[in-house]
């Protein structure tokens, strides 16, 4: 009973610690990216992987997605006899929840495991240390060029998410349904404001930022995680972690702002 | 020429992205910062029982503004709105404005009838003929006791 | 004092102790390590040698004590400080810590794109000389994955002395190696101090390569340094701990037959 308790006790102690040293992280990562010199090219390198080369999961998924809600939207408006509002109800459904949410959710199985590995390993083999030994900020050299292709590439795969996904729907209505092309183009215009286009960008912004937050941390603090749980084990435990931690941040703050927005 | 791949291959994605986005502000969301020539009027209204700001306004079926903003007058209990009318669409002084919803549980939106005055608004005055929301209730009793509806 | 003992020591290390989760891993270790000279830092695994290399590159914060690096103590220094004297060092580390995701040349390059101004032209060049000096220059474009064991070494060591650093830091340059790779390693570590007068702190203990290569030794014991001096000195050491580290004997363990029994039972 006791030793239940002080479990509870460590593991809400060690979440704490973990949450403090992740936004720890971000505060001096920001710093010393304020700090000359600028490099442009490893962002570059990391938009590539984080953002290009997700592009056709994001497509794929992105068409798919708007073709379910479609499906799923017609069956119940047609119910209601208001087909004409499938249109209203895709592109409502998919800029303010589903494109920001499952973009940030793809990304974070696809780029933010990997970056956490990848960081994880570079910890264990040392690499992290010879690049502090060579007088290099680990922070600047390489957490913030993620952290930056993060939160630059969320948002653009939001968007190509959102617009893909508006066409998957659109074919399901247009060419399924043979609903008429106006009245699905209009019912989208005349529904969806700058107000939704902004939440959903601010939402893909922030989830960009924080997955790549946590991805980053998890990795980069590998060896101050649990004792026992070092070398490739670790690495793989890390990373799991990591993916968890990640996608419920981005669920939970997406209710935060859906709440306060 | 690896490194010039990596880069032409992220510009790509950038541009996508850019343009997927512009795609959704201008077109779909009919942006507020992208304002259509026009000038505003306003109406008081007794009741616009769930018109909000960006909703339609309509004039023989066709969109011919938005409306911008809407207030509480409490002085007399009323609701002030704005309307933002395109450019080239005239409104008569004895225009009338209403509030109308598209369906049954459609949006609310205005609707404008030309009135018969050669007297035209401009930008900042009022139209002083309007006509409330009907709800569905008092248009059904209205049915049910009159015989005609309108 | 200080000045004095600066001019003479690249390194002088005082009192100090490093505290680990309540477990004490360096008590009040005292060491000078001359200019120019080969110090070769010995002992038993889980003796502390791991530990005192991370507190003299900076990596790790003592509990106490100070430790005087090229003048700076690094016990006590604020990070800009101690980038400072890292610049003036170079690590080779165990594993060769190389970047993965970088071609052996980048890797070396590195030290130099992000403390220096050199065009690109230079910075081959350089590269090459030092590629070239560990005998690599046939691998410049290979990534780090495609490299041997003794490659990785090699690779490590020209990217520590990229910067001409005074001082070099080189973990276990042995371990792992087939005996005529680390002997050519140890030719290479030799040479280096000739060649440019630079201040080498070995960790390690492969006994073979370490008299080869000695100007002084020091020998850790349980978080002490127990023995410091010449190789001809620690060979004539009259402590048994040391000449049992010398004739490879294994670690006696003191311990009665009954307690040990009682340990292996659980106490019951």
């Amino acid at each position: 009973m006791l030793k239940s308790i002080e479990n509870i006790g460590a593991i809400v102690i060690s979440s704490l610690e973990q949450t403090g040293r992740t936004f720890n992280l971000l505060l001096i990562v920001f710093w010393e990216l304020l700090q000359p010199p600028y490099r442009l090219y490893p962002i570059v390198r990391q938009m590539y992987f984080i953002g290009a080369r997700s592009l056709t999961l994001i497509i794929v998924s992105g068409v798919t997605i708007g073709m379910v809600l479609g499906l799923q939207f017609y069956n119940i408006l047609e119910r209601f006899g208001a087909v004409d509002l499938l249109g209203a109800g895709v592109a409502l459904s998919v800029i303010r929840e589903l494109g920001p949410v499952m973009t940030s959710l793809m990304v974070v199985g696809r780029a933010g495991s990997s970056i956490t590995a990848e960081l994880g390993i570079m910890r264990i083999t040392e690499q992290v240390d010879a690049l502090e030994c060579m007088a290099i900020s680990p922070g600047k050299f390489l957490i913030a060029p993620k952290l930056v292709a993060g939160l630059l590439s969320v948002p653009l795969l939001t968007m190509v998410f959102d617009f893909v996904a508006l066409f998957g729907g659109y074919f399901v209505g247009v060419y399924m349904f043979g609903l008429p092309e106006g009245s699905y183009m209009n019912g989208m215009t005349d529904a969806i404001e700058w107000v939704d286009v902004r939440l959903g960008l601010v939402k893909s912004v922030i989830f960009g930022l924080l997955i790549t937050l946590i991805c980053c941390a998890r990795g980069f603090y590998m060896h101050l995680g649990k004792a026992g749980s070092q070398g490739a084990e670790g690495v793989s435990s890390v990373t799991t972690d990591a993916v968890v931690m990640s996608s419920i941040a981005v669920l939970f703050s997406d209710f935060l702002i859906g709440a306060l927005i | 020429m690896k490194r010039l791949n990596l880069q032409l291959l992220t510009g790509i994605f950038v541009m996508l992205g850019l343009a997927a986005f512009s795609y959704q502000a201008v077109t779909i969301g009919g942006g507020n910062f992208r304002q259509q020539p026009g000038y505003t009027l306003m109406a008081r209204f007794d009741n616009i029982s769930g018109l909000r700001p960006g909703g339609i306004i309509e004039a023989a079926g066709v969109r011919v503004g938005t409306v911008s903003k809407i207030e509480f007058d409490p002085d007399n209990y009323q609701a002030i709105v704005t309307l933002r009318i395109n450019e080239g669409v005239p409104v008569q002084e004895d225009a009338i404005a209403a509030v109308r919803t598209q369906g049954i549980i459609g949006e609310k939106y205005i609707k404008l009838t030309a009135g018969g005055f050669p007297d035209l608004l401009s930008d900042g005055m009022q139209i002083t003929e309007t006509e409330s929301a009907v709800s569905l209730e008092e248009l059904v009793s209205k049915y049910i006791f009159s015989g005609s509806s309108e | 004092m200080s000045t004095d003992n600066s001019q003479r020591n690249a390194i002088s290390i005082r009192n100090l102790v490093v505290d680990y989760s309540q477990r004490r891993i360096l008590s009040d270790v005292n060491l000078d390590i001359p200019m120019g000279q080969i110090m070769v830092i010995m002992g038993q695994s889980g003796a502390g040698k791991t530990t005192l290399l991370r507190c003299l590159l900076g990596l790790k914060k003592p509990t106490s004590g100070s430790l005087h690096i090229l003048g700076t103590d690094i016990a006590s220094a604020s990070l800009r400080e101690i980038n400072k004297v890292r610049i003036q060092m170079g690590v080779a580390f165990q594993g060769g810590a190389l970047f993965s995701s970088m071609s052996v040349a980048e890797n070396i390059q590195l030290a130099l794109r992000e403390h220096t101004n050199l065009d690109e032209k230079t910075i081959e060049i350089m590269t090459r000389i030092k590629l070239d000096m560990v005998n690599m220059l046939p691998a410049e474009h290979l990534m780090p994955a495609e490299l041997s064991g003794g490659m990785t070494k090699r690779a490590a060591l020209a990217r520590a002395i990229i910067m001409d650093p005074k001082l070099l830091f080189f973990d276990e340059p042995s371990a792992g190696l087939d005996p005529s790779t680390a002997a050519e390693l140890d030719q290479l570590i030799i040479t280096l101090k000739n060649t440019m007068r630079m201040t080498i702190v070995v960790v390690t203990h492969e006994l073979d390569s370490i008299f080869k290569i000695a100007d002084h030794i020091a020998v850790m014991s349980n978080g002490l340094i127990i023995e410091t001096g010449t190789p001809q000195q620690i060979t004539a050491s009259t402590n048994p701990e040391i000449q049992g580290m010398l004739n490879r004997k294994p670690r006696e363990t003191i311990v009665d037959t009954d307690t040990h029994l009682r340990r292996l039972t659980g106490g019951v």
